[in-house]
């Protein structure tokens, strides 16, 4: 199966294919090294920008209103601080020109902690991205989804950011994306670059991949239980399945666990019949505390469906600090882990009612 | 060059066909559109600045000062939609480029008065936000300096296209202190990948309050674009025959070196920064209408009783503009989320456009 960035790759492949990617760029995006994360290698429309965030975005803008569909990188979503003037323009463009120009721009960015990054390669951006009216925020935690996501990512004609969970970036998918070749060494052999003096007369030989859209605003519940609904995405995603197993095997406790794949829009209709099931609520990211996203969520749960509630509704964030620090101490400290998610799970579904 | 004074002499009965500056000329019916384009320019931002003060609209910012060069620009702009044709990325005060361009007065005084019938921004932008998709003008923002980071794209599209259209850019002379105007060079310039961005500044010496030479410390902006290899040139904004001639030779190379080219001009500022800071006359600056007014009477282009009909027919048309709009609909609560989203297949939540958050 392939690795979530592969699936990126494959995704993009077939934007340029079939959905009339006309870009795809950024810093280091084009050869040699396709991405510091490997997610644009062998593309036929990736190349090297200047190393220019703004320059980035507003170019992929001016190719947007100019018929083109771009597909920027920000190289981490810890660098996107700087064009955050435009992200706000690229997303009220339409509404304050009347509905003239559409914004058809992917901006793809990796995004949250996990790999030992330091405190300019592990923020989280959706607490900012969410705020951007007018965009539309995804984050997938699977390959599968990746997939699906950034197809419809490139196919919406408005600007979508991806947020891509940089920790899982190498993780396998469980579910095959339609037209990838059983083997994962072959999907490696077909379009993973050849490291050394070998990469500059290599071409990717790329799978028959298909269509797969993830429709924005659709979440997926990927456990179903009736003790609690945990809503999470990205990075968390998985901590909050691997718990809800766990908890089922070892307590007999079962969660609805919804990966809300899309930020915004977000699935409320999942979310709120999970609720008015289950009467619990539990929200997880790895976020800073003070204005989060999941702080909506809450927010809507606690103004809408208080009186279905059971117990407290709660969130389990990061701290609320200025940077995730390297030694693995402050990390695993500021951001919630495995044991930490066993917890609030525990105490979401079992608080007396 | 010329040398010998080049107007009619005092023997010539029939007007001359033509006016200098310097060793620059236009033909007589250029000189006169322009100066029509001028005035009602000057008449409109007069009118649209006593708007902001009688309560029929809010804020009020502009161009009086930069008629003449702005005219020149809409006026050699290719107008049309795509890449084909030219793109325009404006600031604040360029009424001058869209009614050269060929805008009713009526479209800018909808935008005034933030009518529902504004179609650039349906009344919710500031005045001068244009956007019109069928003459390429890219929406205004009035975030400073950001239309420059755009502007390679939209020329990026033009290059790869085959055609000779043409990306414009202009903004203000203190704008150029952000990273974007430097982000334009570098992006216009990439060895091998140049692109056709004629790179325009409209230099009034402030920013609001700032006086430019507090904060520059280069000569003049142009030379900017020297260590990039753009080449450019300095003129005077206040003269529309000089602003022609660099805007066309401007034009040419952009249209047939497909790289970029840049310019200078040096403007007035005749109302100061905008309606917060008052927007009166000011007393001490040149006025490039008076000016091109003073060269049409003393060379004989214009008597002064043409002069001042184009004076009366732009007051009345922008009077007619103001009286009208005062009987369009104005946006109501229904109209809070239009066009926020373009239609999309993908999108389960807003396949049409935005409707409030998720339902
Ligand atoms: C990014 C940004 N910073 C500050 C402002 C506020 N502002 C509006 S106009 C202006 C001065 C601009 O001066 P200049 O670029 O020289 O253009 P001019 O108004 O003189 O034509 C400032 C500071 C803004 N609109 N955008």
């Amino acid at each position: 199966m392939a690795t979530l960035v592969q699936a990126v790759r494959l995704a993009l492949h077939y934007g340029e294919e079939h959905l009339g990617v006309t870009d795809v760029f950024g810093e280091d995006v084009g050869p040699p090294l396709g991405g510091v994360f490997t997610a644009t290698q062998g593309l036929k429309t990736a190349w090297n920008s200047p190393l220019d965030e703004r320059g980035i975005i507003g170019t992929a803008m001016g190719i947007a209103y100019a018929g083109g569909r771009p597909v920027c990188e920000i190289q981490f979503c810890d660098y996107g601080f700087n064009i955050i003037d435009l992200m706000k323009v690229a997303g009220n463009q339409r509404w304050s020109g009347a509905g003239q120009f559409p914004m058809p721009i992917v901006l793809m960015t990796p995004s949250g902690s996990g790999i030992r990054g330091s405190l300019y390669h592990s923020h989280s951006f959706e607490g900012w991205a969410t705020r951007l009216a007018g965009w539309k925020i995804v984050m997938p935690s699977t390959a599968l989804d990746a997939y699906g996501l950034m197809l419809s990512a490139i196919l919406d004609p408005n600007p979508v950011m991806v947020l891509l969970p940089k920790a899982l970036l190498r993780v396998r998918g469980e579910q095959q994306i339609p037209g990838e070749p059983e083997n994962e060494d072959e999907l490696k052999e077909m379009i993973d670059a050849p490291v050394g003096a070998a990469r500059a007369a290599w071409t990717p030989k790329w799978p028959d991949v298909k269509p797969y859209f993830v429709p924005l605003g659709q979440g997926n519940r990927v456990r179903e239980g009736t003790h609690a609904t945990v809503v999470s995405y990205g990075r968390m995603l998985p901590l909050c399945t691997q718990a809800a197993d766990q908890l089922a095997a070892e307590q007999g406790l079962t969660f609805d666990v919804i990966d809300l794949r899309s930020l915004f829009p977000y699935d409320w209709p999942l979310i709120r019949d999970s609720i008015l099931k289950t009467g619990r609520f539990l929200v997880v990211n790895e976020d800073t505390e003070v204005t989060n996203f999941g702080e909506h969520l809450l927010r809507r749960v606690i103004e809408e469906l208080f009186y279905d509630l059971i117990a407290k509704p709660r969130v389990l964030f990061g701290k609320h600090v200025p940077g995730i620090g390297l030694n693995q101490a402050y990390e695993t400290n500021e951001v919630p882990q495995l044991a930490d998610v066993l917890v609030a799970m525990r105490d979401a579904a079992t608080e007396a009612a | 060059m010329p040398t010998a004074f080049r107007g009619p002499t005092a023997a010539t009965l029939a007007p001359p066909a033509e006016l200098w500056s310097r060793d620059e000329m236009l033909p007589a019916a250029r000189c006169r559109e322009l100066h029509r384009l001028m005035v009602r320019c000057r008449r409109l931002e007069e009118r649209c600045i006593k708007m902001s003060k009688s309560g029929e609209a809010y804020f009020w910012v502009g161009g009086p000062g930069e008629e003449a060069f702005n005219t020149c620009l809409g006026m050699q702009l290719r107008r049309g939609e795509g890449p084909a044709y030219d793109y325009v990325h404006l600031h604040y005060r360029n009424p001058g480029v869209l009614l050269g361009m060929g805008m009713p007065v009526l479209d800018h005084v909808r935008q005034m008065a933030m009518t529902l019938t504004d179609p650039h921004s349906m009344g919710r932008n500031f005045v001068c936000h244009y956007s019109k998709r069928d003459w390429n003008v890219i929406p205004v923002t009035s975030v400073i300096e950001v239309q420059y980071v755009m502007a390679p794209g939209t020329a990026l599209m033009q290059k790869r296209s085959g055609g000779d259209g043409v990306t414009a850019v202009i903004g203000g002379d203190a704008g150029t202190h952000e990273g974007d105007f430097a982000s334009c060079m570098i992006w216009s310039s990439r060895p091998g990948f140049e692109l056709p961005v004629l790179i325009l500044v409209t230099n009034n010496g402030w920013g609001i309050s700032t006086a430019s030479e507090t904060q520059h410390a280069e000569k003049s902006i142009v030379d900017r674009g020297k260590a990039f290899g753009i080449p450019g040139e300095v003129v005077d904004g206040n003269d529309p025959i000089a602003s022609w001639h660099a805007l066309s030779r401007g034009f040419r190379h952009c249209r047939t070196r497909r790289k970029p080219y840049m310019i200078e001009a040096r403007v007035s500022r005749l109302h100061g920064h905008s309606s917060s800071s008052g927007a009166a006359r000011v007393p001490d600056e040149d006025d490039c209408v008076a000016m091109f007014e003073k060269k049409l009477l003393d060379r004989e282009l214009m008597t002064k009783e043409e002069i001042e009909r184009v004076h009366t027919e732009a007051i009345n048309e922008i009077e007619e503009a103001v009286r009208q709009v005062h009987t369009e609909p104005r946006p109501t609560a229904a109209d809070v989320y239009t066009h926020t989203y373009a239609p999309s297949p993908v999108d389960s939540v807003y396949p049409e456009d935005y409707t409030g958050l998720p339902a």
